[in-house]
């Protein structure tokens, strides 16, 4: 019988049966940030234990740092400072690989990895991140962890993990016009509810996913814990090839044939057996747009907010009616149109040059409108350099957008920076939770082209609507 | 870590599906480079009138008495998606919460509480809603017990049901113990497995 992926990775890095389902895995990329990594990294220092290899760990210093331009180790976060210096001094102690403030490298974590090469195909890859299936778009193992994991990951080189259960998901189909990645992870999650991932590794598959660029694969993995799952993947190809190769830590020369050899080996066999499979038919999709407090309350841009009384089960029906109370929305009310105070784009979900790109033109030659508050936060210093470098910057900025330093900024509200309290957002980020990007804050998910349409309009818009603008 | 071995506890009804960290410990609550001073945080969104204040919010569930003094929190499926930070687990744990039954959790959320000495049961959403309902009637006299040995949960209707936990998970929680030690046992093992590996995937070894 053939194997999936994640059965042929989790057999070449299992270390030891544990019985009962478990396994001792083998970890081979630790990456951690100052948020969560800072704990692990002093729980080590306090339990008197070093880490194992420490040329194979790597740290960002991404959820505390301010992304205003001039920044310096004072943050805005009540209490950020010492997460920062914690954190350096604890990677210094520890002999670890630091991207610190001030370096190019420096980013969201999740995107630094990979430019870097650091996450490859075929690789095991931890970080006390939930985003961390964002890397197994190269055809990474790359899960979430806890800081307590983190420290068992950095100490051992391994941890106890029970093997999940096999879901592929496959997108058929060709997309749309103005339709993304980000919108075909939210429409995934909308149909099949934000457990509907619970349990499963996922394979990500299909036309639709093979025709995306490797940064749209980002999108589409970042959002897979957003499905509840344990973690997801995509099995390498010619696109993960050309993407990897020539990244600083990637394998070059004789070792790069070595390594391609053996990731030509990893995608699943043609017989391989899932426990579970949907399908999506992605002809179907239009630029997507949440509602709700839940990944999961979304529908498309043309949609109408729903109402509680269709929800036949009473958790979704009662989830449903808390959404809409905090929201401040009433079921059968129009979602295109709906005015919006501030104006998103960056995080770990979309911040790559492409999404820029994406962004860019829809700004070119339009102005944000009056009122609203619109930033952009490239991913890592070198999204930014190359944003720069082909005048990216400027149209933002000639647009009405904040134009900002790495980091994952407003993708949470962490006591400092935030875009206005208990404002309606549109926000290319991935998570709409109650509180997320401030006390009492309305945000409304979207790919970076729908929040750029959305901020030039100043409600929420359909990209598709907007007239083309040439030069 | 404590030992997890039985329970018998006021239970707090929480019966909302997806609970997510951010709400039950917001990143504006997370001050300190530190496992502690989080309890008073739990759920401050929901459990406080206004953002950053402490003025306890009379309807939410931990404000009311006797849940005041709940060990066990019955929640709705996914509880703890989201974010990793185990904060939420710690501010949990700090604020007296021991035991969580729940259909299904989040999965970083599930493995931080194994590592630190909450249990999460996972039982029917029915069930579920049945212990709620009868908790209510009387919370004081209708409590929940729970026997990690048995694996076992009995309703105050005197009905047992069962739950499933992995071995090393039981062990952990049973035991209290630090993981890495465990490992460790394990590390002719991994030795073994790194010189193999590193002739098989030179390229992994920076």
């Amino acid at each position: 019988m053939g194997q999936t992926i994640i059965e042929k990775l989790w057999s070449a890095h299992s270390v030891a049966d544990l019985g009962d389902g478990s396994q001792l895995i083998y970890i081979d990329r630790v990456l951690f940030h100052e948020r969560t990594g800072s704990i692990a990294l002093k729980g080590l220092e306090a339990a008197g234990r070093k880490v194992r290899n420490p040329e194979q760990v790597f740290g960002c210093m991404d959820h505390i740092v301010d992304t205003i331009p001039g920044r310096t180790d004072a943050t805005m976060v009540p209490g950020g400072t010492a997460f920062i210096t914690t954190t350096r001094e604890a990677a210094n102690a520890a002999g670890v690989n630091l991207f610190d403030l001030g370096d190019d490298r420096q980013g969201i974590v999740h995107i630094v990895s990979p430019e870097q090469g650091i996450a490859l195909p075929g690789v095991t890859l931890v970080c006390p991140d939930s985003h961390t299936c964002t890397q197994g778009a190269l055809g990474a193992l790359a899960w979430g962890i806890g800081s307590t994991e983190c420290e068992h990951a950095m100490a051992t080189k391994t941890l106890g993990i029970k093997k999940p259960k096999l879901m592929r998901v496959r997108f058929d189909g060709n997309l749309g016009f103005g339709v993304t990645a980000k919108d075909m992870i939210l429409h995934l999650i909308g149909q099949h509810t934000a457990s509907g991932g619970v349990g499963y590794g996922i394979e990500f598959a299909g036309e639709a996913v093979r025709a995306l660029s490797m940064e749209a694969r980002f999108t589409l993995c970042n959002m897979a814990v957003e499905f509840g799952a344990w973690t997801c993947i995509i099995a390498p190809d010619q696109t993960t090839y050309d993407y990897v190769t020539g990244r600083p830590y990637a394998p070059k020369d004789h070792a790069w044939d070595q390594a391609l050899t053996y990731w030509q080996t990893l995608p699943s066999d043609d017989d391989a057996i899932f426990d579970k499979e949907i399908v999506i038919n992605c002809s179907a999709i239009v630029p997507q747009v949440t509602w709700g407090t839940s990944p999961q309350h979304e529908t498309g841009i043309d949609g109408i907010v729903p109402d509680p009384a269709d929800e036949t089960d009473v958790n979704q029906r009662q989830s449903v009616e808390r959404a809409l109370e905090y929201m401040e929305l009433k079921a059968g009310s129009r979602l295109e149109g709906l005015p919006i105070d501030s104006a998103f784009i960056g995080s770990c979900t979309n911040s790559r040059l492409s999404d820029l790109r994406d962004a860019a033109a829809v700004l070119k030659g339009r102005k944000v409108a009056a009122n609203v508050l619109a930033i952009c936060v490239p991913g890592s210093g070198l999204v930014k350099k190359a944003a720069e470098a082909e005048g990216l910057d400027k149209i933002f900025i000639a647009a009405g957008f904040e134009w900002r330093e790495p980091g994952c900024s407003m993708c949470f509200y962490a006591g400092g920076d935030n875009l206005g309290l208990g404002k309606r957002t549109v926000s290319s980020t991935n998570r709409n939770f109650e509180n997320r990007q401030g006390p009492r804050t309305k945000t409304h998910l979207a790919s970076p082209t729908t929040v750029a349409a959305s901020a030039i309009k100043g409600c929420l818009t359909d990209v598709r609507t907007l007239e083309p603008k040439h030069g | 870590m404590d030992k997890f071995t039985t329970l018998t506890s006021i239970a707090a009804p929480l019966l909302r599906i997806n609970v997510d960290t951010d709400a039950i410990i917001p990143s504006r609550e997370m001050k300190l480079v530190s496992k502690q001073g989080l309890g008073d945080g739990l759920f401050s969104s929901w459990r406080y009138t206004e953002p950053g204040s402490r003025n306890e919010n009379p309807d939410f569930i931990l404000n009311r008495s006797p849940y005041r003094h709940a060990q066990i929190l019955l929640s709705g499926a996914n509880f703890g998606c989201g974010s990793s930070r185990e904060h939420a687990v710690w501010a949990l744990a700090e604020w007296g919460i021991s035991a969580i039954i729940a259909p299904s959790y989040g999965a970083i959320f599930y493995s931080n509480c194994v590592r630190n000495g909450i249990l999460p049961i996972i039982l029917p959403d029915e069930r579920i809603k049945t212990l709620a309902a009868l908790v209510e009637e009387d919370p004081q006299q209708n409590q929940i017990s729970i026997d990690l040995n048995k694996c076992t949960v009995i309703g105050p209707d005197k009905l047992t049901d069962t739950f499933n936990i992995t071995q090393s998970d039981h062990e952990m929680l049973s035991e209290g113990l630090d993981a890495i030690a465990v490992t460790m046992k394990y590390d002719d093992e991994i030795l073994k497995f790194q010189a193999r590996d590193r002739l098989k995937r030179p390229w992994i070894y920076l």
